[in-house]
């Protein structure tokens, strides 16, 4: 049984000009261990899924159809409290920019010790040894002197360090790393990256990995969905949707990779831009960007269809059924 | 820490000079001191004598040097209105002002935090409304006129309440005290809560803005997703936060505790230094005005010592070189 | 008429619109203020006019109670002025004196800011500590040694007959800090702006960039400040006055005639103070109320 299972996700933002649906009619699962890659251009609704995932949807924004099951038992409809257990055990959560993620006025080893009293009542003692225990683990130098610091006693990549010894410090079983390493200096994603990967597996954790950066889907994923508008355009193996991606859109989106193997005289791009909210056309979302467009696209709406491998939300794969 | 705190004083220092200068200035230079003191009738060698008494034939820097001097030694010369030296009539009257701003501080502190929290916290609840409303109202409403409000409801028509002055008092050693009778309690809480009322209403609508804004940031979002509960979150990861700017406004609200005191003696008749200081300037009394805002400048400068101090306190970041990078 | 078309279907105005509490507010200070300034005229009598006053018609009660006199709506005061006609007359008093302290304010202020902002330098350093100096006292305590120090230092009559201008001087004093912080953060900004190189470059003069180059550029923060400084003017003129070191009880402002019916307080006749007492509230509450409106539709991150 899948660990995570999201059928049909929509969400909603009532405005003065009407409602926006942001994310409309998301369907995925992550297995156990498993790790998914969710990319996308910015303001795809990947970060929203995460957030409305972990019950942290920011308000107006609100779960307007679908389900959210975790263990085969719905969690977008339990209470405030009964979410707040989940949030941390079950599923934990990173975000994008360590400078801001951690409370400047408390040390690091509070923050941990607090973290794992709350889930895992373990007395003051033993939840310190265990606060050291993972920040050994993430590789925090000198775990033991440096546990009371305080988090401007660090640098961004040994913040985003502490994050994830955070995030994970109660034995979730689901992560959700929403652009972890968007906001670090190059030469720290790898590491951080390469980090998340080992100690994931290490504890049996399942990613959901949310960013704009296919390098790094492509080096760390088990399988990837493509987001576009709010919906999902492809989801399938990672090595499929990269080297054969069934959606002009994933296409263009790898096309935008620079690649070592290949020479390649130029990059491509795809012209144009996601549209707004406010002005999604009809039928498929990509379709007045799409090089290979035809009449049913710009009418009716595509499903998610097999093609190949994957599964693809485009027509060109009709004939597939 | 022993090092800010020097540091800290030697910038103060100069502050004080300064005002210290202007508090001179208005002694020496202001109106005619020395007409003033002697009446109607006078001869010039009278006249000449007390100009030498007063050593007002000096040069401004010696002159400016012994008001220093005389300061530090608490002498600050004689009031014109009372003919009684300046000290002695403010320190009688510190008392008085002291309980009523500390009172009020106390009041405004353990009132409009906890209403500035709850505002903050349920946003768009019908009870952070009400509170949104009243808090308005008490900052619009000038200090006076709440005076006026209270007296009118629970002096004049319920009767409860004194009107004016302090009730009985007790003395222990120099200080007159209003805290320990009954009488002097219930003289206490109308202008208490007359001065606390600004104050708190502004305690709380900064606690709530700082609230708001702190509920917005990434960490309390980590915090959340971590599953810490709702009360770790509110009171120990985002109350703290608030805090330091809280410190600051409370610190200078301290300060114009003392300043509106002016206003609530006046409508209550306490007597106070503040009232001291009305009637003082009615007939330009410039000692006793002069002596008044040295003295409030050095209650200024302590409460901003005090309030860096906190912030020390409060905020690792400022603590420099402790811990830290093995 | 496209640009008042942008306006009327702007988020502005719609939060305007639908915001029953700023509708309101924007009423009740269009009264207070039309009231004021149309006194002359509204009033239903002048209440400067002696030859009309007559101790007969003191203490009368508003109409609405038992022995209260049909021509005096909420009453008379201890000198049988018509109060609805004081009320009108001293909000006129207190308005323009409020507005006069923060225009002085903001012109001082403006000029320092320039200056300190542009010159930079020592001159900044001893004029932003100045301003820091006196910003750690309040307001109303600066204005009332101001006042205190004219009082003692002008001759007696001088000063009695410039009260008003007094008054005006010692408020505008007070305030000034504020605008100086804010027009030399903007200088700053400014200053390095290409523009203000280019100006540089071409051998303006100091005085000119400053005058027509920067000062139109930084005017914006310094409006929003004088609204929000204009209430708090208010209160300072009502609170001196009340508290005896502002004007006459000839020339009765809000704060006065609150002053004068708290003598009466004990005596019964409550609404000699409280009706000035209830316009001076209701006034600065609108106007805090609307600058509250401004800063939440201003900032969106707060909707």
């Amino acid at each position: 049984m899948a660990l995570l299972d999201v059928e049909n996700l929509t969400i909603e933002f009532p405005t003065r000009r009407g409602t926006l649906r942001a994310i409309d009619g998301v369907s995925f699962a992550i297995d156990p261990g498993e790790v998914l890659g969710v990319v996308g251009e910015s303001g795809a609704g990947k970060s929203l899924t995460g957030a409305a995932i972990i019950g942290l949807l920011e308000p107006p924004g609100r779960v307007a159809g679908g389900r959210i099951m975790l263990d085969g038992k719905r969690i977008d409809d339990l209470s405030q409290e009964r979410m707040r257990a989940i949030r941390g055990r079950q599923i934990g959560a990173i975000f994008q920019d360590p400078l801001t993620t951690l409370n400047p006025l408390y040390s690091i080893g509070r923050q941990l010790v607090e973290t794992i009293q709350t889930h895992l009542g373990l007395s003051d003692r033993d939840a310190r040894a265990r606060a050291i225990k993972w920040l050994e683990d993430v590789g925090i130098p000198a775990a033991r002197q440096r546990i009371d610091a305080y988090p401007h006693e660090f640098s961004g990549g040994m913040r985003q360090r502490v994050v994830i010894a955070l995030a994970l410090c109660a034995e979730p079983r689901l992560l959700i790393a929403d652009e972890p390493t968007t906001a670090l200096d190059v030469s720290i994603q790898a590491q951080i990256i390469a980090l998340l990967k080992r100690i994931t597996r290490e504890h049996g954790t399942a990613v959901m990995l949310v960013t704009h950066d296919m390098g790094v889907i492509a080096e760390t994923a088990d399988r990837v969905a493509v987001m576009y508008a709010g919906r999902i355009a492809e989801i399938g193996p990672v090595r499929d949707v990269v080297k054969t991606p069934a959606h002009p859109y994933s296409e263009g989106l790898m096309g935008s990779i620079p690649s070592l193997e290949h020479r390649v005289e130029r990059l491509r791009q795809i012209d144009g831009a996601m549209p707004r909210l406010t002005a999604i056309p009809a039928g498929c979302a990509f379709n007045p960007r799409c090089p290979a467009v035809f009449d049913r696209c710009r009418t009716e709406r595509p499903e998610l269809l097999p093609a190949g491998a994957t599964r693809a939300a485009c027509w060109l794969h009709a004939g597939g059924r | 820490m022993f090092a800010f705190i020097i540091a800290r004083l030697f910038q103060a220092v100069p502050v004080l000079l300064a005002v210290a200068a202007i508090s001179f200035a208005m002694f020496a230079y202001v109106g005619d001191p020395v007409s003033q003191m002697l009446g109607q009738d006078y001869t010039e060698a009278q006249r000449i004598a007390l100009v030498k008494a007063l050593g007002l034939d000096q040069p401004f820097w010696v002159q400016y040097g012994r008001f220093v001097w005389a300061a530090l030694h608490g002498e600050f010369g004689l009031s014109f209105r009372l003919a009684k030296p300046v000290g002695g009539l403010i320190l009688e009257r510190m008392p008085a002002t002291m309980e009523l701003a500390l009172v009020a501080a106390v009041l405004a502190l353990s009132v409009g935090v906890p209403m500035g929290v709850y505002t903050g916290i349920k946003r768009n609840g019908l009870l952070s409304r009400v509170f949104m409303v009243l808090s308005l109202i008490g900052v619009s409403l000038p200090t006076f006129l709440i005076g006026i409000l209270l007296i009118l409801v629970f002096a004049v028509l319920l009767g409860w309440l004194p009107s004016f002055g302090r009730g009985t008092l007790v003395q222990i050693g120099g200080w007159s005290t209003g805290l320990l009778t009954l009488s002097g309690l219930k003289a206490l809480i109308l202008p208490a809560v007359t001065l606390g009322m600004f104050q708190m209403t502004l305690i709380m609508r900064l606690v709530r803005a700082e609230m708001l804004e702190v509920l917005r940031s990434d960490y309390i979002k980590f915090a959340r997703a971590r599953g810490l509960s709702q009360r770790a979150i509110h009171f120990g990861h985002a109350l703290r936060n608030t805090l330091v700017p809280v410190i600051t406004v409370v610190g200078l609200q301290l300060g114009g505790l003392l300043a509106f005191s002016i206003v609530t003696e006046t409508v209550f008749q306490w007597p106070g230094m503040g009232l001291l200081l009305i009637q003082s300037i009615a007939v330009a009394d410039i000692p006793v005005m002069s002596t008044y805002l040295l003295l409030i400048s050095v209650l200024f400068v302590t409460i901003n010592l005090v309030v860096d101090l906190l912030y020390y306190a409060v905020d690792p970041r400022l603590r420099i070189g402790r811990g830290g990078r093995h | 008429m496209q640009a008042l078309a942008r306006f009327l279907d702007s988020d502005f105005l719609y939060s305007f619109r639908r915001n029953p509490v700023a509708v309101v507010s924007a009423l009740v200070l269009a009264i207070c203020i039309g009231g004021a300034v149309l006194a002359p005229l509204l009033a239903p009598y002048n209440p400067f006019d002696l030859a009309s006053l007559s101790l007969m018609d003191s203490f009368r009660p508003p109409a609405f109670i038992a022995d209260g006199d049909a021509s005096h709506v909420i009453g008379t005061d201890d000198q049988g002025r018509d109060l609805l006609s004081a009320i009108m007359y001293g909000t006129r008093v207190s308005i323009f004196v409020a507005a006069l302290a923060i225009a002085f304010a903001l012109t001082l202020g403006t000029a320092i800011g320039l200056v300190a902002g542009y010159l930079g330098g020592a001159v900044d350093a001893v004029l932003m500590r100045i301003a820091d100096v006196q910003l750690t006292f309040p307001a109303i305590l600066i204005a009332l040694l101001v006042d205190g120090i004219l009082r003692a230092a002008l001759p007696r009559e001088f000063h009695d007959r410039m009260e008003i201008w007094v008054l005006i001087f010692a408020i505008g004093i007070a305030r000034w800090p504020q605008f100086a912080r804010t027009v030399r953060g903007s200088t700053l900004v400014e200053r390095g702006r290409e523009y203000v190189m280019a100006a540089q470059v071409i051998g303006l003069s100091s005085r000119r960039i400053m005058t027509s180059h920067i000062l139109p550029n930084v005017l914006g923060p310094v409006l929003v400040i004088a609204t929000l400084n204009l209430g708090l003017a208010v209160l300072d003129e009502a609170t001196l006055s009340f508290l005896g070191v502002g004007l006459a009880p000839t020339e009765p402002s809000l704060g006065t005639l609150i002053r004068i019916g708290n003598n009466f307080l004990f005596s019964g006749e409550w609404w000699i103070t409280i009706f000035p007492g209830v316009t001076l509230a209701a006034m600065v509450l609108s106007i805090n109320l609307l600058g509250d409106w401004l800063r939440d539709a201003l900032n969106p991150r707060l909707r």
